[in-house]
């Protein structure tokens, strides 16, 4: 099963797309990679597995969805 | 015990005037809530309307284990977030936090609680439509 990966905010303007999916990655920060075709790294991203905070070096596997998106600013 | 994410206008205080009358009468002392409305202004600079968006699946997720580490941490007896998405205009309601609770403390501390740690972690995000064009919103301010 592919990887979900899903961008928000103003992560999703940039970038241009709000999902994609990748064949297979081993942590958040090669799915970053793979996803964007290298795009440089935010300095300030966040990041979320299966609906969890997780980080750049978090494990991950086939069918997971990985999340990127800026600061949050809601309330 | 309720967490809301709406897409249209709400009232908080019709939402916290029944919400509170379903409570067992005589067991609630103390009711807590904060209400975050639009402002027209943002440092000094015109704010006309706002759109805000979410990450549905995560936030109410979210939103659900917040309140239950509320109610983890204070004796509350009942405990109600609701937050807005969409298209906001200034007045509008954007979020609201009640908390019941027997006596005073436990309701004041996780209503206080409760709106930092949603500020500082749901997955929400605002756009400002302002006099010269869109802008995200790039952090929440700290502690206002």
């Amino acid at each position: 099963m592919p990887i979900q990966v899903k961008f928000f905010a103003s992560l999703r303007e940039q970038l241009g797309r709000s999902d994609t999916e990748i064949a297979t990655a081993s942590t958040v920060a090669e799915a970053w990679q793979q996803a964007t075709n290298d795009e440089p790294l935010p300095e300030r991203i966040l990041v979320a597995v299966n609906l969890d905070y997780a980080t750049l070096d978090s494990a991950i596997k086939d069918g997971d969805e990985v999340a990127f998106f800026p600061p949050v600013t809601g309330g | 015990m309720a967490t809301q994410i709406l897409d249209c206008d709400f009232s908080p205080y019709q939402w916290l005037s029944e919400f509170s009358q379903q409570l067992p009468a005589g067991q609630t002392g103390a009711a807590a809530s904060f209400i975050g409305t639009m402002r027209d202004f943002n440092d000094d600079v015109s704010v006309t309307q706002m759109t805000l968006e979410h990450y549905p699946a995560m936030t109410e997720n979210y939103l659900k284990k917040l309140e239950q580490q509320a109610r983890d941490k204070w004796p509350l007896d009942d405990c109600l977030i609701v937050h807005r998405v969409g298209h906001i205009e200034p007045g509008d309601a954007i979020v609201l936090i009640g908390c019941w609770s027997a006596h005073r403390r436990a309701a004041l501390d996780a209503c206080a609680w409760l709106i930092e740690e949603l500020k500082y972690n749901a997955p929400f995000w605002k756009k400002e439509q302002r006099p010269d064009g869109e802008h995200w919103v790039s952090e929440n301010t700290d502690g206002h």
